[in-house]
């Protein structure tokens, strides 16, 4: 693989998908200091939302501790090169926090659907156009669907407007070569000025090697996170990423160092766990489930005395995707209602 | 006797309603009206003995006063649903709004369907399949105490969401919010909605969370939850609770799966039924209404005469 000279853009994911790994509850003077340091990084891009898009502050998917305009602002206000994106999930948020987040001052909106739903973002990715925000469409659990279906999905989103499509690993299922496949149809079919961005988690450890297969395969925009802070297993960790990509001498204009330094020191404090990849997030990468559904999983276990295992497998099973957060607890009772039949 | 109806917009909606208004005692369902003579919808109405026009809103009107079109179910969209109501209105029809457009008051049958009697109101809404699905539930909770926050999670299955509702996502969720407002009695609402492809298809599962103000009352909550499903099931049998309520904190939650009745859609697309029963049954209130007006005038000009 020679990647020399490719362009890469990097959008980190700490401060929104690690938003799930600390169950949303980051400070604004916290987020504001990574926000910093990946700012004098020299990461060009940084997602904050609450974990689940603006709007995703919830019984379902966890309150946030900040508002979402607190966040916005203060981490807004400090950068000196970096721009600031933001998630939203329609169904869960709408065009009302979308226009919040613009008047904020976000530079790019991305628009997240699950891969066969991609209709139901028209009224966001066309707004986004209209406010002149550079807009993404994220097309969430992209194993579920072959190379040929993601495609109808993704022209859907560049026919509303997107500036970029995504694919998007969120059960980090896939393998390389599904990861291939899948950004090798959509490059060859996809309009030459449509960017091609790919997002990965780490739950099979194939965050970096999925990366590559998409920075080789014509993906342009690539996720990470500091220190992998992100649901399931983590997202790709950035420094890595830097790393592997300067050895493979790609273009990116990211101090390695610089990100060495903050997510060792900065990021993994932050967390009381390390985010790794523990037994149930290697079942949500084997078993093809979502991967914020981690904690909750691991919640409702304990209070139902149900296997987390179970629980993920079952809901992989039931063919759930994002969002289906209320299924978890839901699958847990009746999960435990068996349990205490067979008793 | 029956009051004569029309049903604009041959949608999934629109279908599922006119099976149900062919069985019923009160509304008659003379017209389906939609904007493409090629649409399967119109077909099955046809074939269901209904009168379409493929001209819209404007090839009905010309026919109300001969048909006697007294209510009209809008099952089309939020964007049309205003040039609907005004043109229906100004004719004297009484409109049923089963878009989000949520321009008349929400009415949610179990819970408030009676303060509409006598309202003399033209325009009611039915806010959304997921609001009806839910609302009686946050409802049931604030009836027994101060619910400061009432959430909903409605899952439905992608093959029963028509492009309406998809071109509309955030009127969903407003309209849905803001009913859990105004008619379950939160002080304040959040809806959410989760399309899910699998195939076959999911039946509609909805997740209601309240957090009461004080400590909740458990006993007279499933009390008050029984009784509210014990209601709702009167126009959709199908609807259960599945699991819950489970008490955590101030957190009560229920976890309801709506099973329709299979009139047009399969069986999965409770959110269907949901809103085309509430719609009719609403409607079936107001036929009594206006019938026993008429019957009131009747006898009054005959003690006249």
């Amino acid at each position: 693989m020679n990647l020399k000279n490719r362009p890469v853009t990097i959008h980190e994911m700490s401060l929104r998908d690690g938003m799930h790994a600390r169950q949303h509850q980051f400070g604004i003077e916290e987020m504001v200091e990574v926000a910093c340091a990946l700012d004098s990084a020299g990461v060009p891009l940084i997602e904050v939302s609450h974990g689940d898009g603006l709007g995703g502050s919830s019984i379902n998917y966890g309150f946030s501790k900040h508002s979402e305009e607190d966040y916005l602002r203060a981490v807004i206000a400090k950068m000196t090169q970096a721009k600031i994106s933001a998630l939203l999930l329609p169904g869960i948020g709408t065009v009302d926090e979308l226009r919040m987040a613009v008047d904020c001052g976000i530079h790019t909106i991305r628009v997240a659907t699950h891969c066969t739903e991609a209709d139901i973002s028209k009224q966001h990715i066309q707004l986004g156009r209209e406010l002149g925000l550079d807009t993404v469409g994220f097309l969430m659990m992209a194993h579920m669907v072959t190379p040929e279906e993601l495609l109808v999905q993704a022209k859907l989103m560049v026919d509303y407007g997107a500036h970029c499509v995504y694919c998007t690993d969120s059960a980090g299922y896939m393998l390389p070569e599904d990861v291939r496949i899948r950004i090798t149809h959509l490059r060859e079919n996809l309009p030459e000025d449509v960017e091609i961005g790919f997002h990965g988690h780490h739950n099979l450890g194939m965050g970096i090697a999925n990366s590559l297969a998409a920075i080789d395969a014509g993906a342009k925009r690539i996720d990470g996170s500091a220190a992998g802070l992100g649901a399931g297993a983590g997202n790709t960790p950035t420094e890595v990423l830097v790393a592997v990509l300067d050895r493979m001498q790609a273009a990116h204009n990211i101090n390695l160092y610089a990100m060495m330094d903050l997510a060792e020191d900065l990021v993994v404090p932050l967390t009381e766990k390390p985010v790794r990849v523990d037994r149930e997030s290697l079942v949500l990468g084997y078993a093809g489930v979502y991967s914020s559904f981690l904690l909750f999983a691991q919640r409702a276990g304990a209070r139902y005395g149900v296997s987390p295992r179970d629980i993920l497998v079952e809901l992989g099973r039931r063919k759930t995707v994002g969002g289906q957060e209320d299924m978890i607890e839901d699958v847990a009772l009746d999960m435990a209602r068996a349990q205490k039949g067979e008793a | 006797m029956k009051i004569n109806a029309a049903i604009i917009g041959p949608g999934n909606i629109g279908t599922d309603l006119a099976y149900k208004a062919l069985r019923s005692e009160w509304i008659s369902p003379l017209w389906s009206v939609g904007i493409d003579p090629e649409s399967d919808g119109l077909a099955h109405a046809r074939k269901l003995g209904i009168k379409t026009t493929s001209e819209g809103i404007d090839g009905l009107m010309p026919h109300i006063q001969a048909d006697d079109i007294k209510i009209a179910f809008d099952a089309t969209s939020a964007y049309c649903h205003a040039e609907h109501a005004r043109k229906l209105n100004e004719a004297g029809v009484l409109v049923i709004d089963l878009t989000p457009a949520a321009i008349g008051p929400p009415c949610v049958p179990s819970v408030n369907l009676k303060e509409h009697v006598g309202s003399k109101a033209m325009n009611v809404n039915m806010v959304t399949c997921g609001g009806q699905a839910t609302i009686p539930f946050v409802a049931a909770v604030s009836r027994v105490q101060e619910v400061a926050y009432g959430e909903i999670v409605a899952t439905v299955s992608s093959r029963s969401i028509g492009p309406g509702t998809r071109n509309n996502i955030d009127e969903f969720t407003r309209t849905t919010a803001a009913g859990i407002e105004r008619v379950g009695g939160a002080a304040q609402g959040k809806a959410i909605i989760v399309i899910n492809p699998a195939e076959p298809p999911i039946i509609m599962r909805d997740t209601v969370h309240c957090l009461t103000r004080e400590e909740p009352d458990q006993e007279a909550i499933k009390a008050s939850l029984q009784a509210m499903l014990e209601e709702v099931q009167r126009y959709v049998p199908g609807c259960r609770i599945k699991n819950g309520p489970i008490f955590d904190g101030h957190r009560v939650s229920v976890f309801l799966e709506i099973e329709g009745l299979g009139d047009y859609l399969p069986k999965y697309a409770g959110n269907l039924d949901i809103m085309t029963a509430a719609a009719l049954r609403t409607s079936e209130l107001f036929a009594q209404e206006f019938l026993s007006v008429n019957a009131t005038d009747g006898s009054r000009a005959g003690e006249k005469a």
